[in-house]
């Protein structure tokens, strides 16, 4: 069982992980229906789960879910048009990268939640701030991971297709970018993750709308039940566009995988 | 005249980090006729590889030159097709598609390209594969596809980098005779760097001895063996003839290798 990289079957993996899950609301449900810990703190699961039917039911919490997911998609979106470009055109001039990439390591380590008092002032606490958020927390760090991979193509690769014949732009365009794609991709991924810590954190701070604004909200009713819902949505969410994510990259790139 | 010529060549690589220059080439000459078959024989790391890179233009030479039909050459180009000892197939491309390369980049015409690539997925016999992934591939098949792709280019001159060293015994025969009948039946003129005796000979119609680094060509043997070739001539009194005489050059740039080594 412990045989280092030794693989498991498809049945074995999905019991494990659905295991898990399990044992943890189970410890969550001895924890407050033994009376360990004080409701005040953290509800108990049946008590989380009505509440949370309810905020769907009758306070219209799906238009918070929508928000909050337009907000990250469009955030993200920006980033990557302005990244993956800039990323590859990295990864494949030297030039261009001795000219971006001491500016862009200084600018990932630049906290996007800082930037948030400073947004809200120069763009109030409209859409355009929550996705300005977004987009300096994920801008910078896809800049600097495309251009690693793109710049780690196969050196032989790129051998053998100049003895095909292929100047430069072949190079890039017919090596380098398709060599690069399925990563590409799936930094994508990674970073949608990290785009959901950004609205929350945007969220949280001068906004009437949104998953964040809802947990915001429950922690002046005291309400930890419906605080947890709202995280427990985050992560599902997650958790389903991660796998439609990986679903995608699949189908699009079999050779990589 | 030649139809390859190398004048002179040598290749100085700088030391690294303050360390002395390394000469992997000394300078050294070598002409190759049209529809010529040389192979370059000799010890691990005597610089024949590099000496193939020179001439395929991934490396520029220290001094001298390599000149192509007449002309100097100066970058790599479709005129001088390669074969590589790694896999270098294209991951995202299917064998078809592997073999297409050269031809999408001479914007040839779709029919053209079609016909060109067929013949060539025939010829190294990989019908039935040619809608399969690199990765689904074994390794001879691998350097099959890379020698359909390097052909498919209708190069001037094939040059080949150990390309079966990384095969096992049975399939490095195999793909001998396969390489050896395309030859026979298109002659073209070819350079092939290996460091096994047999091969070299088996292949060639003249073998070029490199010396330990820095590599020079220090002795040429002009192989008479008749075409077309057989496997079972690699058991014939001319054939050991022709390896005891490399074996005893080689072995003694492998002492010197060795000993500098140590």
């Amino acid at each position: 069982m412990l045989e280092p990289l030794k693989p498991v079957s498809r049945g074995t993996r999905i019991f494990l992980g659905a295991a898990f899950f399990v044992l943890f609301f189970a410890a969550w449900g001895v924890a407050t229906f033994g009376g360990f810990v004080d409701g005040m703190f953290l509800k108990d699961p049946w008590y989380t789960l009505r509440i949370g039917w309810s905020l769907f039911t009758e306070f219209g919490f799906i238009e918070d879910v929508g928000v909050t997911i337009w907000r990250v998609l469009g955030g993200f979106v920006l980033a990557a048009i302005v990244a993956v470009p800039l990323g590859i055109a990295m990864g494949a001039f030297k030039f261009v990268e001795a000219f971006f990439e001491p500016f862009v390591s200084f600018a990932r380590y630049l906290p996007a939640s800082a930037f948030i008092p400073l947004l809200i002032l120069w763009a109030g606490v409209g859409e355009a701030q929550k996705l300005l958020v977004i987009f300096i927390g994920s801008v910078f760090q896809v800049i600097l991971m495309v251009a690693v991979i793109v710049g780690s193509t196969r050196r032989d690769l790129i051998e053998a297709a100049y003895t095909l014949g292929a100047d430069g732009a072949g190079i890039v365009r017919r090596v380098m970018l398709p060599g690069a794609a399925p990563q590409i991709a799936e930094t994508l991924r990674l970073v949608l993750g990290w785009a959901w810590t950004y609205v929350i954190v945007a969220e949280l701070v001068g906004s009437s709308s949104g998953i964040g604004h809802m947990i915001m909200d429950s922690q002046r009713l005291l309400d930890t039940g419906q605080m947890i819902f709202g995280i427990f949505c985050i992560g599902v969410i997650g958790l389903v566009s991660d796998f439609g994510f990986k679903w995608l990259n699949q189908r699009m790139y079999p050779w990589a995988f | 005249m030649g139809f390859l010529r190398i004048e002179q060549v040598s290749r100085t690589f700088p030391g690294v980090g303050g360390g002395r220059p390394t000469q992997a080439l000394e300078r050294t000459d070598l002409v190759v006729e049209d529809n010529d078959f040389i192979t370059i024989l000799g010890p691990s790391g005597c610089g024949k590889s590099t000496l193939l890179r020179i001439v395929a233009g991934l490396e520029a030479p220290s001094t001298g030159r390599v000149l192509l039909d007449g002309q100097a050459v100066s970058r790599p180009g479709s005129d001088r097709g390669m074969v590589f000892q790694s896999y270098t197939l294209f991951p995202w491309l299917t064998v078809r598609e592997n073999v297409t390369f050269g031809l999408r980049e001479k914007a040839m015409p779709l029919a053209e390209q079609a016909r060109i690539v067929e013949s060539y997925v025939d010829k190294v016999g990989l019908r039935g594969f040619e809608n399969h992934y690199p990765k689904m591939l074994s390794g001879g098949m691998q350097q099959r596809t890379a020698l359909a792709r390097a052909l498919a280019n209708d190069p001037k001159i094939l040059l080949l980098d150990e390309p079966f060293g990384a095969l096992d015994n049975q399939t490095r025969a195999l793909m001998q005779e396969l390489l050896l009948g395309i030859w026979e039946a298109d002659r073209k003129t070819v350079l092939f760097v290996t460091h096994d005796i047999d091969e070299a000979i088996f292949m060639a119609n003249r073998v070029a001895v490199l010396s330990a680094r820095p590599g020079r060509i220090k002795f040429e043997l002009r192989i008479e063996l008749p075409h077309p070739r057989h496997y079972r001539m690699k058991t014939s009194v001319e054939f050991s003839g022709y390896k005891a005489e490399l074996t005893e050059q080689i072995r003694t740039e492998s002492i010197i290798a060795a000993q500098m080594a140590a």
